[in-house]
């Protein structure tokens, strides 16, 4: 997906009224929530890499997924980096953390990056960030 | 005069790396340390580096100590667990171990044990965070007091030649701003380059917050050259420098290699907010009076 559009969809998609509304009621469904989740995870693989870690930093990082980096870093590329941009551990990948910057910077967003971001709660695993999101679940991710 | 009172004094700080043995003996470490001690501050301790199993980084820390050489324990993201650092952090302070470095750490990928699970539960800036604030806040991440906090002194690794380079000074500034002290860097063989990226540190204000060592390294042999240009992850080796290395002998290599690595400390003294140098010479220890007597840095300044 393009950046633009990518940025465009956050300010269109920010929790408001609506949109917390809807959220609440998909949650509360054992029926509709599953099915929201795995519609969100092969949108969000498919568009950004994303691994389901269930509390999406996407939207600070350039909308390119850091726990597709294989030491899973949330701030920032390691010391590893090669010349040409690829990642220390499969060189023949672009680093996750190369690409976030382009993409953030060529938005004007660059200063997300440097956003600190907090340590991960491993039980959110599979879970919906949107859902976590809408529901103010995910303040304090980063600072 | 401890490694943290000097660099506070504005003194000129020289640290150096060693390896821990593969062994279940903490000799060599103490040997080394006797023939380092009257030259560096500190001497860094490697966490398993190259993600090859040595003896436990406190474990050679606690020897260098004894040994009368002030460590820095490294610490990587990559064996443990928050649980587990943060139980290393207060074990390293209860003996003594001041200084700690943090680090993400290379990947099992390239070590003697290939398959292993990578654990990476936190990154080097979530990892300095929770030791400030276990150090600060005198609790566990989650909450729980600690009796008594740990003191340290916290230190993070930078790579300035890494990309993205217009990120690289920006990322210190996130190390900073979780807890990081002092910084050492990975191999500056390009001098250049390092100056244009301390002068975006000095443009954030960072060399006012924060320690800077840059790394040097003594290039031993033909054959460490070219391991250093190709197969080491983040470092690059300039077309000059390995030029010049070349063009010698094989057998004045390590002759031309501490020659290099004097004159890169000169010039990187030179540079304003550079406040030591940290030499990487784990495994070529004997080479660093050598190098730091041609470099003009005087033993009776350094060590105990």
């Amino acid at each position: 997906m393009g950046t633009r559009l990518a940025y465009w969809l956050q300010r269109a998609l920010r929790p408001r009224f609506g949109v917390r509304w809807l959220s609440a009621r998909v949650e509360a469904s054992g029926l509709v929530r599953p099915v929201f989740t795995a519609a969100e995870q092969v949108t969000k693989e498919t568009l950004f890499g994303c691994r389901m870690c269930g509390q999406c930093a996407l939207p600070v990082t350039g909308y390119v997924c850091p726990m597709g980096c294989p030491k899973e870093l949330r701030n920032g590329p390691c010391g590893g980096v090669g010349a040409d941009g690829g990642c220390e551990v499969y060189p023949e990948r672009r680093c996750v953390w190369v690409e976030a910057f382009e993409r953030a910077a060529s938005q004007g967003r660059a200063a997300d990056l440097r956003l600190l971001h907090l340590p991960i709660d491993h039980r959110r695993w599979g879970e919906s960030s949107w859902l976590n999101y809408w529901q103010g679940r995910d303040e304090g991710l980063w600072t | 005069m401890s490694l943290r009172d000097r660099l506070r004094a504005g003194s000129f700080a020289v640290t150096a790396e060693i390896s821990p043995p593969r062994g279940a003996s903490t000799e060599p470490v103490t040997a080394t340390a006797a023939l380092l001690r009257d030259w560096v501050d500190a001497v860094n301790v490697t966490d398993n580096q190259g993600s090859n199993v040595r003896l436990a980084s406190w474990a050679g820390s606690l020897a260098a100590l004894h040994a009368g050489l002030e460590p820095v324990m490294q610490m990587t993201c990559r064996d443990r667990n928050r649980i587990a650092l943060q139980s290393d952090l207060l074990g390293a302070s209860a003996l003594g171990i001041r200084n700690i470095l943090v680090m993400t750490g290379d990947h099992p990928k390239f070590g003697d044990h290939p398959e292993a699970k990578p654990v990476f539960d936190l990154d080097s800036v979530q990892l300095l965070w929770t030791l400030r604030h276990m150090r600060d806040q005198g609790t566990v991440l989650t909450g729980r007091a600690l009796k008594p906090p740990p003191d340290c002194f916290l230190g993070a690794v930078e790579n300035p030649a890494a990309p993205p380079a217009e990120f690289r000074a920006e990322r210190l500034g996130k190390k900073v701003a979780a807890g990081a002290q002092f910084v050492q860097t990975q191999f500056v063989f390009d001098v250049a380059a390092f100056a244009q990226w301390m002068a975006q540190v000095r443009d954030l204000g960072l060399h006012e917050q924060c320690y800077i060592l840059p790394g040097v390294g003594a290039v031993r042999s033909r054959n460490a050259l070219d391991y250093m240009r190709d197969k080491v992850p983040g470092v690059y080796v300039p077309d000059d420098v390995y030029r010049r290395l070349r063009a010698v002998p094989a057998d004045q290599t390590a002759a031309e290699g501490a020659r290099l690595a004097a004159e890169t400390i000169q010039q990187l003294s030179a540079i304003e907010g550079v406040a030591g140098v940290h030499l990487l010479v784990a495994g070529n220890e004997q080479a660093v009076p050598g190098i730091l007597d041609s470099a003009g840095v005087r033993a009776e300044d350094h060590g105990r």
